[in-house]
């Protein structure tokens, strides 16, 4: 019998299991849940960046119809609830008892039966406040005499929060004193903002008969966040179940924990009933996870040939008001020093400082792994300039320096050990791909005739998909992930993982995985995650690791039911273990294929007809701590024309060759790739949070903080190569993130190329027209 | 639930419009939203807040067959009129072009925006049969994607359109039937 083909396995690009309830609106977001009896919240926040809170008066608010509770800082101080711990080790205010020290930062809750009682409550509340100096930069925090933000801890003297390094410093300092040339970079990675469309909330239900609390919450980590509340709360984790429903998109925003889910926790359990808190979109992009805001200078060591001999980089880190960074606990600034990239650069030394500022705090990854996006936009604008520096063409200069194919694994100067690459057959893919040298010879002729034109590449390595745990904890919680598979008797199957989708598509491609590894089509695999109490316990999704990771698990729970089955299904033919063979979804005896049985027959029996003394059922639960990370790759080019006149960047194309190892669901693959180089071009030309002297937010909401529309946002061209990963169980490395990793230096390097006759080294991000026409200026350029 | 504001009942209006066909009426305070009506009174939760400030077009609607952000009108400006929300656009169960172009180019990821983006694309090929590229884009401009960088969203759109065609230049299904099918 020929080999019966299962829809639905590895490499197929097949419609996605979870559309239809979107395309009906019936999905389920945290906004469309409404419980019986149910109340609804609304925050005050500080309109000061840096102030005394000298009263908070809510007598008025108190009385106004519908509300039934005010909640203060101090009502929470009576609970031991006023502060609570970061992701970081440090503590971040629930509701403000002693100062504000950011604007927007929570200072009281009004809880009343309608959203619009509720707000028009909290802005009945009166608040005296003794405006205190704000600190909105690093080196604003570091000047002698800076207020200190943080009078709140014991030992804190000033505003320094941390300081950090990694690689070796003489060796370093060594090459330095023998490079040829040395090529400095200085830039700043402002702060953007992940902005999901869908903003945060939750609605928190305790029972206050059972002591149960439910918590509906947009978290991409539902388990961590249960240890967490547990561990804050003192509840017992058994009595807490927290739920992720359908999630309008994450970016890391959705990974922390903010004052509202603790507020609406603790006024549910007073009041005894549930509480709804919907964020928005102001107190979105004003209070919750940022990213980015890193000053860094980067130093290249290089001999005469044009080879690196060394890298060091100092960074300056703000971190707003609360250190509340959602990352490993034992690296301070992220993964950051994967900022080496793609060279085989011999040594380098990285240096950070983190500093307290009146900002928003919770720097998140934005679509990035930890930090990865910074290091890789350092050291590809680095690369960039360099080249141009030394006058060698940008793509031959990241050749000659790349990491070759037969270093892997490579240990790179910073301690990371690469799994696997062939960033010079990217390259070429992604060069062919433009048509390059034709692309150079045409920039060349038109810059003669007076156009700013240009090119930029960046070849990004990204680190992604941890653990392994020993390595990569949150608050001591291993980076590990999970799958449960329950097959039913009838062969259709429920998976269960510790991840959560926001987007993903985790309900097609963990079920594509079990139609791979144990032969049950992937629409007869129902996909679930972010319920607590159902779900085995895992580190959430964010920094690309649920296919690395839950992945990973799916594999390796298919496989232990796989041999389950070879038992079962030696019992059914009275055959020998040994003597059966697997295709994908059957076993047959070997030489006879005629003589099998299929997996739904062997399910069935695993209800019916068990060998003697065999456990019944067919399910398992795998818990994967992976090995190492996966190293996703890839080269991105990108061609851009200037207006002389109006400093406005057109970008013309977009050409993306990304190698994540094996691809599951191209189809997914791709639309994540389109969506992060998307995101890419608004962090290059358009994405800023900024703020005044004052600490007054810019960027508060979508007319200041601008997102690509599908106007301004390119189209891209989609290349690819395949290098699995060989410690991950199906090769694959994780995607969702290398583009938005990966292509802002693109962009940027594309402007940088074009402005390089006319001597222009840097522009900051975003590359807005105004400051590309201020630097055409400054180098005497008019129209 | 009947309306957003209990307790300020005295200040009611009486809104009644159609929505996807069928009358619907309900008494809301004259500052109530369209959105909030649409989400909190009808229990229509198709409809999503995105911005609050009409910026991102997650709240689109069709007001009389023409999109509009529903964020910032009031129930009581739409009383008399004819609303279309994503929970119209299926026939039972099936889908209309749009849904099935949005599902065949994988025209969403986490849905958030699908329902805005899928009326304002319904509106559009209403006046326009055949739109290109550019008019798609435009025409979509209002609205956020933050997931799927907009590609998948015009080709979803294409499709539509083609299906659209398809239908038109097909016999319907009746006259194959008479014409001998059997």
């Amino acid at each position: 019998m020929a080999a019966t083909h299962v829809h639905g396995g590895i490499g197929e690009s097949i419609k996605r299991k979870e559309d239809s309830r979107f395309l009906h609106g019936k999905g389920n977001y945290i906004d469309d849940l409404a419980l019986p009896g149910m109340l609804h919240m609304s925050i005050l926040r500080s309109p000061h960046a840096h102030a005394r809170l000298k009263s908070v008066d809510t007598s008025a608010a108190s009385g106004m119809p519908g509300v039934i509770a005010v909640v203060t800082g101090e009502l929470m101080a009576q609970h031991k609830l006023a502060w609570m711990p970061t992701l970081s080790n440090d503590t971040q205010a629930v509701l403000a008892t002693d100062k504000v020290r950011f604007q927007g930062q929570e200072v009281a809750a009004v809880i009343a039966e309608t959203r619009y009682q509720a707000e028009d409550a909290r802005d009945a509340i009166v608040v005296d406040y003794e405006v205190l100096t704000a600190v909105t930069s690093p080196e604003g925090a570091k000047t002698a005499g800076a207020p200190l933000i943080r009078d709140d801890k014991e030992n804190q003297k000033d505003n320094h929060i941390y300081h950090w390094e990694s690689g070796d410093q003489g060796t370093t300092r060594a090459a330095f004193a023998k490079a040829d040339k040395v090529v400095r970079l200085h830039t700043f990675y402002p702060r953007c903002h992940p902005a999901p469309l869908e903003t945060c909330g939750c609605v928190a239900d305790v029972n206050g008969v059972t002591g149960k609390a439910t918590i509906y919450m947009t978290s991409q980590a539902p388990h961590a966040i249960r240890t967490v509340f547990a561990l804050v709360t003192g509840l017992p984790e058994q009595n807490i179940r927290v739920i992720s429903p359908d999630i309008g998109g994450g970016f890391g925003n959705k990974v922390p924990v903010y004052p509202g889910y603790v507020v609406a926790t603790a006024a549910s359990l007073l009041i005894g009933r549930p509480v709804k808190w919907i964020e928005d979109r102001t107190e979105n992009l004003i209070s919750t996870g940022y990213a980015r805001d890193f000053h860094m200078t980067g130093d290249l060591a290089l001999d005469k040939d044009g080879k690196i001999t060394a890298l060091r980089v100092h960074l300056d880190s703000d971190n707003g008001a609360f250190f509340a960074d959602a990352q490993p606990s034992k690296f301070k600034a992220g993964l950051f020093h994967i900022v080496t990239g793609s060279y085989d650069i011999p040594t380098a030394h990285i240096t950070a400082d983190g500093y307290y500022t009146n900002k928003a705090p919770g720097g998140v990854a934005y679509r990035c792994s930890f930090r990865v996006t910074e290091a890789s936009y350092l050291i590809e604008r680095l690369i960039t300039n360099a080249a141009i520096e030394i006058g060698m063409d940008q793509a031959e200069f990241r050749k000659k320096n790349f990491i070759r194919k037969d270093q892997f694994p490579y240990h790179s100067a910073t301690g990371w050990v690469y799994d696997s690459g062939d960033y010079h057959k990217a390259m070429d893919v992604a060069l062919d791909q433009l048509g390059y040298d034709e692309l150079r010879k045409d920039v060349e002729k038109r810059r003669k005739q007076g156009e700013v034109t240009g090119i930029g590449i960046a070849s990004f390595t990204e680190v992604v998909g941890a653990g392994h745990g020993a390595d990569f904890d949150i608050l001591g919680l291993r980076m590990f992930d999970s799958a449960e598979l329950r097959v039913h008797p009838t062969g259709k199957a429920m998976l269960r993982m510790g991840t959560k989708s926001q987007g993903q598509g985790h309900e097609t491609t963990f079920a594509q995985i079990v139609a791979e590894e144990l032969g049950i089509p992937a629409a007869d695999v129902a996909v679930e995650e972010g319920d607590t109490d159902t779900a085995p316990y895992g580190l959430g999704t964010y920094a690309s690791r649920s296919t690395p990771v839950a992945g990973a698990a799916t594999a390796m729970v298919s496989r232990k039911l796989r041999e389950k089955g070879r038992k079962i299904a030696a019992h059914l033919l009275e055959a020998a273990e040994e003597d059966l063979e697997w295709e994908r979804g059957r076993f047959f005896v070997k030489g006879s294929p005629d003589k099998g049985k299929t997996i739904q027959e062997i399910a069935f029996a695993a209800y019916t007809n068990l060998p003697e003394g065999m456990e019944a059922g067919l399910e398992g639960v795998h818990y994967y701590d992976p090995p190492n990370m996966t190293y996703p790759f890839g080269t991105y080019a990108v061609v851009v024309d200037v207006d002389k006149g109006t400093g406005q960047v057109k970008v013309k194309r977009v050409v993306a060759v990304d190698d994540c190892g094996v691809r599951i669901n191209p189809m997914i693959v791709e639309g994540q790739i389109h969506g992060g180089l998307t995101e890419g071009f608004g962090i290059a030309f358009m994405e800023l949070i900024t703020f005044d002297a004052e600490g007054n937010c810019i960027g508060s909401n979508f007319m200041d903080y601008l997102l690509p529309t599908a106007w301004e946002s390119p189209k891209f061209e989609l290349g690819e190569t395949v290098t699995p990963s060989p410690h991950h169980p199906l090769g694959a490395k994780g995607v969702g993130e290398s583009p938005t990793v990966g292509s802002p230096a693109a962009y940027v390097n594309a402007v940088i190329d074009a402005l390089s006759p006319y001597g222009v080294k840097n522009i900051d991000m975003p590359v807005t027209p105004d400051k590309v026409w201020a630097a055409l200026r400054a180098a005497g350029v008019s129209e | 639930m009947n309306s957003v504001s209990p307790n300020l009942d005295a200040l009611a209006r009486h809104v009644s419009l159609k929505v996807n066909g069928a009358e619907r009426s309900a008494d809301v305070e004259p500052r109530v939203l369209l959105v909030d009506f649409i989400r909190t009174n009808l229990r229509l939760t198709g409809t999503h807040i995105g911005c609050d400030t009409s910026s991102c077009g997650a709240c689109t609607v069709l007001v009389d067959g023409t999109p509009m952000k529903s964020c910032t009108l009031l129930a009581v400006q739409v009383s008399g009129r004819s609303i279309s929300t994503v929970e119209g656009l299926a026939a039972g169960a099936a889908m209309s072009p749009m849904q099935t172009g949005f599902h065949e180019e994988h025209g969403l990821q986490c849905g958030f925006c699908t329902p805005g983006m899928m009326l304002v694309g319904t509106a559009l090929l209403e006046h326009n049969p055949n739109p290109t590229e550019e008019q798609i884009r435009w025409a979509i401009s209002g609205n956020i994607c933050r997931c799927t960088g907009y590609m998948n969203i015009v080709k979803a759109i294409q499709h539509a359109a083609a299906i659209k065609a398809e239908a038109v230049k097909a016999p319907k299904p009746e006259a194959v039937a008479a014409g001998g099918g059997q």
